[in-house]
């Protein structure tokens, strides 16, 4: 029988936790054709599925999860699950993406996205199998760990499972909790496991059994054999992979980019005890790969230190800046096994790093006390970074405040500490300190969801092209934040293309063989842009005031010059990041507000968005 | 053609998976590959392949005699197959397959394809006759 819609798996599952009802409906060709998969299955699902100001914790808000057309098919990296949700972090648009075997796993059992809505009345776990869904009472693994959750649910229900979790962290609402799959990858930002957690949801296990359908079987299999033979060609399919995203941490210092000790500066010197080499030298027990990857960045570790032992799946790059350099922990056990406690907690390390770094440079400030955090704080302890982990998820004592984040925590601090709250948007920044950096800058600053990398991870073009200069950062920051989202609407990773060079025409020339449409990689990209107004014009409608004022890094990256190492005295003028918005508003259609303009709803096809926005919009 | 792995080596990415069942079968679907993958985590956190060794035991218990040899291969003929499952509970490596869509195991046929794609050199022919791409 011939696929109506070769590339998918061809319906949505409808989750209702209140009334711990399902309903399976077809997929509708037009939001594949205009929205892909993943990304954009996530950003058009949540326009439409949640109401105008929903409480992000409140029933109406929903959880969509979604695998892209290319995932779990013969394509290098094809790995790629996004979830979204309108974001506890910041009441805007979120979203977060995890690797390992969900979004195959996903596609095999029969849907390409799973809407989750309401809140159940008890903890409980929701399982697809093939088609049949059922609920689980989930109080016997409330409270537990993410990986002693997935252990757990693995023994009872079969290995051959695919789990995602929350930990304590999400089922106490801290707003960065995340969702744990695969004893050790995450998605991570943005609040999708508060959400998880507001729903009493503790887990989703996900097995099926199905083909999935494409277009030209012998195509498809004769290009993905040639995509995964350039990447076995490739330099870096050797040089990279030994270290995976942690082999950047010195070129990252070099350039004067690491944050360290609370971005008060951008050189870590002890950052070679905290590198790649020191994983694979002292604490590698396995490579890992996400599912259908030549270039297996997981580096599976165990830790001993004198707090105890632990297997670790990482640290991978953000953590070794975030929790490693921020916090200024100095020894690769001593990251990895901070690692593991945030994993267990459910805690994203990018923000749990970003706070617990923000709470040490409060108490060295004497903005926080002895008395009020309960015992003394220091860089480079890991029994402090330990302690406020585990306050955090417990929301005990200043635990309370720190798991609202440092924008929250910031406002009731106060004494100045909203300067080096180092947020946008509400979102903890991710691991490139931008002040010698204006491209890397402007990508943390429109970031949709806040100050994260991967829509736009601009810094090797500010070292490749000058530093200084703003010319053509707006051009390449746009550029950037259309193609790499692209992979999350596509299902896919993109670390083949980012890391060895793997060339993008590979994909553009596998994408019709899949699906039978005749997109370009042109059009592709158009509808990723489609995309990007979308979640754009959603914060706006969630937010009062929404646009500009919200596109701005902390003061200290625009008032102090960085302190010392290779990027000394620099930082960007306030009038400079005027300039860098103006330039991006003026390319990318929007108002000096940063508000998408009418001519620019109309021509992206997001017509519908007018009527919500109404005089917002210019 | 004779597989050997190298567990050590194994990400447990399954490509090898995918591209056996798109050579075997011709669909894009990992659930009917015929080599198996155990992810060992959180402890100790290894990876252990599940192959063919082509011992000829499934052909021995066959009570059809639906399995032969050839060139050191054992095939299953899908004429005289009643899919009682014996082979695939005899078999001493477990590495024989049922998938509902399919009226017989799912046995390695000594294609080589998870050898030509394993990123990673942990499924290996022990022959030298097929190697990675």
């Amino acid at each position: 029988m011939k696929a109506k819609l070769p590339g998918y798996a061809g319906q949505i599952l409808y989750v209702d936790l209140t009334t711990q009802k399902t309903e399976t409906r077809p997929l509708p060709p037009e939001l594949a054709r205009e929205y892909l998969g993943g990304r954009g299955f996530v950003a058009r699902l949540l326009w439409d599925e949640v109401p105008a100001g929903t409480d992000p914790l409140g029933p109406e808000n929903r959880v969509v999860i979604a695998a892209g057309p290319l995932s779990g098919l013969f394509i290098p990296g094809a790995g790629k699950l996004h979830l979204g949700t309108k974001s506890p972090a910041t009441g805007g648009y979120g979203d977060a993406n995890v690797g390992g075997h969900l979004a195959p796993e996903l596609k095999y059992a029969g849907y390409d996205a799973v809407v989750i809505r309401g809140v159940s009345e008890h903890p409980c776990v929701v399982v697809i199998d093939d088609g049949a869904v059922r609920f689980l009472d989930g109080s016997q693994w409330w409270g537990q760990g993410a990986i002693e959750t997935e252990t757990r649910l693995k023994a009872k229900l079969g290995h051959d499972f695919q789990i995602m979790t929350i930990g304590p962290a999400g089922e106490k609402l801290v707003k960065f909790a995340c969702i744990s799959h695969d004893f050790g990858r995450q998605a991570g930002r943005t609040g999708v496991g508060t959400v998880f957690g507001s729903k009493q949801l503790k887990a989703i296990a996900i097995r099926g059994s199905r083909d999935v359908p494409v277009a030209d079987v012998k195509g498809v299999q004769e290009h993905g054999r040639k995509m995964y033979e350039v990447c076995f060609s490739k330099p870096g399919f050797e040089e990279w992979t030994p270290y995976g995203t942690a082999g950047v941490t010195d070129w990252v210092n070099e350039v004067g980019a690491f944050p360290t000790r609370n971005f008060q500066t951008s050189y870590f010197p002890e950052h070679e005890r905290i590198n790649g080499q020191r994983i694979r030298e002292k604490i590698l027990v396995t490579d890992k790969g996400c599912f259908g990857c030549p270039i297996p960045c997981g580096k599976y570790s165990r830790v001993k230190v004198q707090r105890g032992e632990a297997f670790v799946e990482g640290p991978e790059y953000e953590t070794i800046a975030l929790i490693g350099g921020n916090c200024a922990l100095a020894t690769i056990e001593e990251v990895g096994y901070a690692n593991y406690v945030a994993d267990e907690l459910g805690l994203d390390t990018i923000s749990a790093g970003n706070v617990a770094a923000f709470a040490i440079e409060c108490y060295e400030k004497g903005l926080l006390t002895e008395e009020q955090v309960g015992r003394k704080l220091a860089w480079g302890c890991l029994d402090s970074v330990v302690f406020l982990l585990e306050a955090m998820a417990a929301r005990e004592g200043i635990g309370d405040l720190l798991a609202e984040g440092v924008k929250t925590a910031a406002s009731v601090i106060k004494g100045g500490s909203e300067k080096f709250a180092i947020h946008v948007k509400g979102l903890e920044w991710s691991g490139y300190e931008a002040r010698y950096a204006p491209a890397m800058m402007l990508s943390y600053m429109t970031a949709d969801v806040g100050a994260h990398h991967n829509r736009s991870w601009a810094i090797t073009y500010d070292v490749a092209v000058g530093r200084e200069t703003l010319e053509g950062k707006a051009e390449k920051v746009i550029e950037l934040q259309h193609i790499r989202p692209l992979f999350d609407a596509l299902g896919l990773c993109r670390l083949q293309w980012v890391e060895i060079g793997f060339e993008l025409e590979h994909y553009a020339a596998i994408f019709p063989l899949v699906t039978g449409w005749d997109y370009s990689w042109t059009d592709l990209l158009a509808i990723s842009e489609r995309i990007w107004n979308l979640t754009r014009s959603f914060s706006a409608r969630e937010i009062e005031g929404y646009g500009r004022d919200f596109d701005y890094p902390p003061a200290r990256f625009y008032e102090e010059p960085i302190p010392d190492g290779p990027a000394q005295g620099r930082f960007i003028p306030k009038e400079q990041l005027e300039e860098l918005l103006d330039r991006y508003y003026h390319l990318r259609g929007w108002d000096r507000r940063g508000l998408p303009t009418r001519a620019k709803l109309e021509k992206m096809g997001l017509q519908f968005v007018l009527d919500a926005l109404g005089e917002k919009v210019s | 053609m004779l597989l050997g792995t190298r567990d050590d080596l194994c990400s447990g990415c399954r490509t090898c998976q995918v591209a056996c069942s798109l050579e075997v079968f011709g669909v894009v679907n990992p659930k009917k590959a015929a080599l198996g993958i155990d992810a060992l985590f959180p402890n100790p956190g290894k990876y252990r392949l599940v192959t063919c060794d082509q011992c000829g035991e499934c052909a021995q218990v066959c009570p059809l005699g639906a399995i032969d040899q050839k060139d050191g291969i054992y095939l299953i003929d899908a004429n005289v197959c009643n899919l009682c499952g014996l082979c695939v509970t005899s078999c001493p490596r477990q590495a024989m397959f049922t998938h509902p869509d399919l009226s017989m195991p799912i046995k390695c046929t000594g294609c080589g394809e998870c050898v030509r794609y394993c990123p990673r050199g942990a499924v290996y022919d022990v022959h030298g006759e097929v190697s990675r791409k």
